[in-house]
């Protein structure tokens, strides 16, 4: 279904893959009726990108699918928590499979704070409109930095966050020195900073 | 409290901990100041909608062998969420982590006018994260840079060639800077400083150190 979206000559973050209004309705029908069929299809909307996310760590298949069903199992278990006004659907999802990711795949403990910042005190039944339009802007602004950037710099900045490559290692891999890589994605960084700088 | 910051880490730094790529010792330390810096809390937070984005931009995967119910699927043990910044001087997650007060640290005499108390790390991390305690005007045991490293000033203050550190400052010092800090002359200084290689003191006080640390 999704897979039709996706051409070699459209960058993939142009398309909004779902708008973050179904999604946060998604996980409130989850919330609510905790149905197999609201799993399936939040399985289905995100599955396949964890899976993805999760390999890209160097993890055999097996241990791939077992981290993509505990991510998803704990946005299952936590939905009744999620409250758009805290951040993109996709966002918090993130934030639950790095963390998974830096614990089960790399042995560490994860410093990053995970629920906190997005689980409300007062489950919400639906999202304030106005904040729920700001958090679309976000995503949508964020977009339009990562279509924009140049490929050396975009290259760094996805070398960071989806094969999780501290900077000593996106260098040796790049062949570029330690200076050129950190310089990189400064100025990626810049942008995006200054992209989002009027919805704070 | 984060009016009082001036330091904050380098980008670089904060984009890798949001991206979940830092080493452990290094994202410690920027999860102590993230606790104390409202402005960097918002960055990370802005830094994450990034890597959401990307990674629904990742190339799809569906060649998930099964899916299961959830309830079947209890997920097991959960790390215990952060409490709020409290106006204890030790950073909360820190505290949490470690189980550790301001107060109930074990400090280790490292030399004269310097403590120390080294934090353990997990099983598959490298490097070294340790709190280090400098009564006033001493001159902090130099360490040798192999690779990044970050020093969070909890209490009191230091200053160096680049500037004054006082509590909540964070200093992201790269492979190539030399420098040699000193305490402050009233307060003293308490920090954490972690570096990703295990720690080679160095300098006259670290040649002295050397032999009963073992560092
Ligand atoms: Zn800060």
């Amino acid at each position: 279904m999704l897979s039709a979206n996706f051409t070699a000559r459209s960058p993939l973050w142009a398309i909004p893959v779902m708008t973050a209004a179904s999604m946060t309705n998604l996980l409130s029908l989850i919330a609510r009726d905790r149905s197999d069929a609201a799993f399936r299809r939040l399985f289905e909307e995100y599955g396949p990108r964890v899976r993805s996310f999760m390999l890209r760590q160097g993890v055999d298949a097996d241990v791939a699918d077992d981290l993509t069903q505990e991510t998803l199992t704990i946005v299952w278990q936590k939905a009744a928590l999620y409250s758009p006004e805290k951040g993109a659907a996709s966002t918090w999802i993130f934030t639950i499979a790095r963390n998974l990711r830096i614990d089960r795949i790399r042995q560490q403990r994860p410093w990053q704070e995970l629920t906190d910042q997005f689980a409300s005190s007062i489950p919400s039944d639906m999202p304030l409109p106005d904040v729920q339009l700001d958090e679309q802007q976000r995503e949508t602004r964020v977009r339009a930095v990562l279509a924009e950037l140049p490929a050396d710099q975009l290259e760094a900045v996805r070398l960071a966050f989806m094969d999780g490559l501290p900077h000593s290692e996106i260098a040796e891999k790049l062949g570029l020195p330690l200076g050129t890589v950190k310089s990189r994605i400064r100025l990626a960084y810049n942008k995006l900073r200054s992209a989002l700088e009027d919805l704070r | 409290m984060s009016a009082h910051i001036r330091h904050h880490p380098d980008p670089a730094t904060l984009l890798s901990y949001a991206a979940g790529a830092l080493a452990e010792p290094l994202a410690a330390v920027v999860a102590g100041h993230v606790s104390m810096c409202s402005r960097c809390r918002e960055e990370v937070r802005d830094l994450e909608v990034l890597g959401g984005v990307m990674m629904m931009a990742g190339r799809p995967d569906d060649r998930i062998a099964s899916i299961s119910s959830p309830r079947r699927h209890d997920s097991g043990k959960e790390r215990p969420a952060f409490a709020a910044p409290s106006a204890e001087r030790l950073p909360a997650p820190i505290a949490a982590a470690y189980g550790l007060s301001f107060d109930t640290i074990s400090w280790r005499r490292l030399g004269p006018g310097v403590w120390h108390h080294r934090l353990a790390l997990s099983h598959g991390a490298r490097g070294d994260l340790r709190l280090l305690k400098i009564s006033a005007g001493r001159a902090m045991p130099d360490h040798g840079h192999g690779g990044e490293e970050l020093t969070l000033v909890l209490d009191g203050a230091y200053a160096d060639q680049t500037g004054e550190y006082r509590a909540g400052d964070i200093q992201d010092v790269n492979e190539d800077i030399e420098h040699t800090p000193v305490a402050d002359r009233g307060m003293g200084c308490i920090c954490l400083i972690a570096s990703e290689q295990p720690a080679r003191f160095k300098g006259w006080i670290g040649r002295l150190f050397q032999p009963f640390t073992g560092m």
